[in-house]
């Protein structure tokens, strides 16, 4: 079952859908959202480019993705309608504020005539309702101003929908109070205006076909489970990593959509001794974070692509001078300001090789939003492992998607503390581990240890500069070893779905996991020989990975962007691969991933 | 009470590392200036951190015999702010020059020094690119002649004295490359419990020789230099012919003619807390008649916490806090932590399958 809440961005669609979110998940659905909002805060009301959007998909079975297309859509206004209607399917069923369709709005969003008055509608159920009316009628005691009035038109909406969906209202009301704890009338109101909403439901005569649905419980693995989206998960990952190498964090970051919410979250961990830094700017940020780890912190540091443009020189530093270091890229539309409040995979060529020099660092890429707490807690340990810059890549769509997540036992995760040199015998900077390269990691105030670090070239044998040519080369060769032998350290290359040989293999990285996952199990299910392998070290890639690819007829690398992961995979599996390209601020439907699949098998055959 | 004697000598803080400024650079004489200093200051090597982005003076790091970081152009302050949010107790020197600090990362500068980071920063300013061989800087004066201004440079130099005190610096020195008095104003930059900025002028014998040399030249700068001292009255030139300062009515410096004579009645008094004072004497040079003249010292001191003393202090009152909150919990010293972050993990609303 796919829903999505649309209106104006100040409509409040993004809280509506929230609250859905969390009444769902307590029912036991499984579940997968995606908030869709505008760049501008709040766009002129009426707009088509002032539409903001949540979707959520929920069901009994493992639900992966969002959803392709809307089995319930809600439009608060004609501009909502009109952005999103024809993604409505067949038969579903449209639920319209006629409150808002006044003459205005209507020629605002682009119809000469009213399509709840000509036809246009014939082939969905409609419910359409004075939503804004009868929210002012329920409200009225509470005494607000027509502007807060109008404001509780979401939770009247949100009480029909919980009706439909037979959800529970408390979780909400809970909410309501402690959010308006200082202004209780408006608490009051919108509760109000939430059971108006669902006692119309329970009572109104409602057009054929629509009745209240129910979706029965998935079944999850056992264990204890809450909802979670990508930059929550990745914020506590990054915090349980540092617990587990004994380090303290230092979280350096300049505002930036879509990361922005990582450096709210682990600002509000300061119990766990977490120190954040809302620096001067992007550079800023990942100088003081390098400056930190040179400390004897792990410096860490978050943005999105405009931002990982910018810190590119100290990157190089932090390669040059091997100190740990996570950056966290949370992946947006680009080039430039591109698209900031939409997904894309855009980032992946400049993570591994946008830089000055022979500049190689490790690369991680979480598929879902709970996976982004796990892969930080791998970025940390690797980071700290090999003195090394991490790049941990997320995007638009993990970092505000929620999804149901299984609550990992931190006691159960092995801790990997990090070494600091202390002795000071046969000691210079570049004194490497054999086994894992690494360098020592001396830190300010350690007796005995003084030394220089910087970005010029060292060398080898002593840590001095030197400009001596079999030096740079020894040098660019250490570092370029010391990455690929992480590679030992990392799971083979494996099958996520299907076999280990086959027609097709499609190769995902990050987001694209749910819907390339759904496809494949579709196109399994009628008999195909497809596989999904789904990629989450970038840099070094897995181990065994060329001969798994070998081993298909077909390669397909689907990706939201204009071809990264195909050029990568060509170049180092020298497997045939054909990518699959969407560049369109938005996630793949499974519908177009079945249909690209199934026309490369046919194709093949022939 | 007698003062314990330094335990480290100039020797300790002296890298083995070949110096390689040109012969004359006037950064010879800071270095020397700073590892006879830092013995007196009951320095450690150990605790000692020199921080640098890109330029001449930023090879600095490599000749002192501590802690050092030579990072990228512009952005030491940026790095020295991260490491004393990791570590404040160490002690971290920046070394920047006017090309590094105003121009590529006058940013970070202006940030550092409003935020108050317990850091020393030392400017070197040569009015010059050095290490690129000779362009204009932000502090060039208008006209400079240089490979890139053939004609003479169109843009006008920012003071950067005026710059750190319209950041809002809480302490503002300069000394000269060779000046006898460096040290004492290392000294108090160092005694200074945030940003301290020090702009030490300092001679390119290649690219601008002599771009200070009528203020800073042995045999008649002196008469040039006017020496501030809190409480004292704000008196140079010569011997003879001694010079004082006091305000005009529009606010201004004028020059007050002492000779011989010690009526120092109507002069102004050097108040280090004054920043309107100060921002007058970063500009002597733009007063008709003193072209030649800049004044040396602390010109700017007002105490502030620093940046990264409140930064922990927070953190540790939130750790503080929780650990209070729970007190009443038992947990083994070993599960204790895991216990609160698998809580971390749960907070608000969880379920069960």
């Amino acid at each position: 079952m796919v829903v999505r809440f649309a209106g104006d961005s100040g409509d409040g669609m993004q809280l509506t859908g929230s609250q859905f979110t969390a009444a769902t998940a307590l029912m036991g659905n499984d579940l997968a959202t995606f908030p869709d909002f505008p760049a501008e805060i709040r766009a002129p009301a009426g707009t088509t480019y002032g539409v903001s959007g949540f979707q959520i998909q929920f069901g009994a079975h493992d639900i992966l993705t969002p959803g392709d297309a809307p089995h319930v859509l809600v439009a608060m206004n004609p501009a909502a309608l009109k952005v999103n209607l024809d993604d409505l399917v067949s038969g579903g069923l449209l639920i319209v504020n006629t409150g808002a369709f006044s003459k205005n709005n209507l020629a605002r969003a682009g119809y000469e005539v009213s399509p709840l008055e000509d036809g246009s509608l014939d082939k969905y159920r409609v419910m359409a309702l004075d939503i804004t009316k009868m929210t002012v009628a329920a409200v009225k005691e509470h005494g607000l101003g027509a502007k807060d009035a109008h404001r509780c038109k979401n939770m009247w909406t949100l009480g029909l929908i919980f009706w439909l969906f037979g959800r529970e209202r408390k979780p909400t009301v809970d909410w309501l109070r402690a959010k308006f704890a200082k202004r209780p009338e408006l608490a009051e109101a919108n509760i109000a205006a939430l059971n108006a909403g669902h006692i119309y439901g329970e009572t109104a005569e409602l057009p054929s076909g629509v009745d209240a649905f129910q979706v029965p419980k998935a079944s999850h693995q056992p264990g204890e489970y809450r909802n979670v989206t990508g930059n929550q998960a990745m914020a506590w990952g990054l915090v349980v990593g540092c617990e587990l190498a004994g380090l303290k964090m230092m979280y350096g970051s300049y505002p930036i959509t879509p990361a922005s919410t990582l450096l709210h979250a682990l600002a509000a961990l300061k119990r766990f001794g977490v120190v954040t830094f809302q620096a001067e700017d992007e550079i800023a940020a990942i100088s003081a974070a390098i400056g930190a780890s040179f400390g004897g912190s792990l410096g860490v540091t978050g943005t999105s692509g405009p931002g990982m443009a910018l810190k590119t020189e100290a990157m190089g530093l932090a390669i040059a001078t091997e100190l740990p270091l996570v950056i966290c890229n949370v992946q947006r539309g680009g080039p430039s300001t591109g698209l900031p409040t939409k997904t894309e995979q855009s980032d992946l060529l400049q993570s591994l090789w946008g830089r000055n020099g022979d500049a190689p660092l490790a690369v991680l890429a979480a598929a879902t939003p709970g996976e982004c707490f796990h892969l930080a807690v791998d970025a940390v340990r690797i980071a700290t492992k090999y003195m090394t810059p991490v790049i941990l890549l997320s995007d638009g769509f993990l970092a505000n998607g929620a999804e149901p997540w299984r609550i990992p036992d931190v006691s159960s995760i092995e801790p990997f503390p990090a070494q600091f040199r202390r002795e000071a015998e046969g000691f210079h900077p570049f004194v490497r581990d054999p086994e894992t390269l690494a360098r020592a990691w001396a830190v300010p105030g350690t007796p005995g240890l003084a030394h220089r670090i910087g970005g010029l070239e060292k060398h080898h044998d002593t840590g001095h500069i030197s400009y001596d040519p079999e030096n740079h080369d020894r040098m660019t060769r250490v570092r370029a070893a010391k990455i690929a032998r992480i590679a030992d350290d990392l799971p083979s290359a494996k099958v996520e779905q299907g076999d280990t040989s086959g027609d097709l293999a499609v190769v995902g990285w990050g987001s694209t996991f749910g819907a390339i996952s759904q496809a494949v199990h579709e196109l399994r299910s009628e008999g195909r020989r497809v596989s999904h392998i789904h990629l989450r070290h970038m840099s070094p890639l897995p181990r065994g990975l060329s001969s798994l690819l070998a081993s298909f007829k077909q390669v397909m690398v689907p990706e939201l962007n204009d071809g990264q992961l195909d050029k990568v995979l060509a170049a180092t599996t020298g497997a045939r691969v054909v990518g699959f390209h969407k560049v369109a601020g938005r996630p793949f439907r499974v519908r177009e991933l079945v249909d690209e699949i199934r026309s490369r098998l046919v194709s093949g055959d022939n | 009470m007698t003062e314990n004697p330094p335990t480290f000598t100039r020797k300790d803080f002296t890298s083995d590392q070949e110096v390689r400024w040109c012969p004359g650079c006037g950064d010879y004489a800071i270095l020397a200036a700073m590892q006879r200093t830092l013995p007196q200051l009951g320095a450690t090597p150990d605790q000692t951190v020199f921080i640098s982005g890109i330029g001449c003076s930023s090879r600095f790091p490599y000749y002192m015999n501590t802690y050092g970081f030579h990072t990228i152009h512009g952005r030491a302050p940026a790095f020295a702010t991260g490491l004393k949010l990791s570590n404040p107790d160490l002690d971290v020197w920046v070394v920047t020059g006017d090309g590094d600090g105003l121009s590529i990362g006058g940013n970070h500068l202006l940030h550092a020094l409003r935020r108050n980071v317990n850091l020393q920063i030392l400017l070197f300013n040569n009015r010059i690119y050095g290490l690129t061989k000779g362009q204009y800087s932000p502090t060039s004066k208008l006209g400079q002649v240089s490979p890139s201004t053939p004609l003479g440079a169109l843009d006008r130099p920012v003071n950067p004295v005026r710059f750190a005190l319209g950041a809002g610096a809480r302490f503002v020195a300069r000394g000269y490359d060779v000046s006898k008095k460096l040290p004492e104003v290392l000294t108090q930059a160092h005694a200074f419990g945030g940003a301290a900025l020090v702009e030490i002028l300092q001679n390119c014998p290649v690219f601008n020789d002599g771009a200070f040399e009528s203020v800073t030249d042995r045999k008649v700068g002196g008469a040039h230099q006017l020496w501030v001292e809190h409480g004292k009255p704000l008196i140079f030139g010569a011997e003879g012919a001694k010079k004082g300062l006091r305000l005009n009515r529009s606010m201004g410096l004028e020059v007050v003619e002492l000779g011989d004579g010690d009526d120092t009645g109507d002069l102004l008094v050097h108040d280090e807390t004054n920043p309107n004072l100060a921002w007058l004497l970063a500009g002597l040079e733009d007063i008709p008649g003193l072209e030649q003249t800049m004044a040396f010292g602390v010109l700017f001191r007002s105490d502030a916490p620093a940046y990264d003393d409140e930064v922990h202090a927070q953190v540790d009152n939130a750790v503080k806090r929780a650990s209070a909150k729970k007190s009443s919990e038992k947990a083994s010293a070993n599960g204790a932590k895991s216990n609160d972050l698998n809580a971390m993990l749960r907070q608000g609303h969880t379920w069960t399958v």
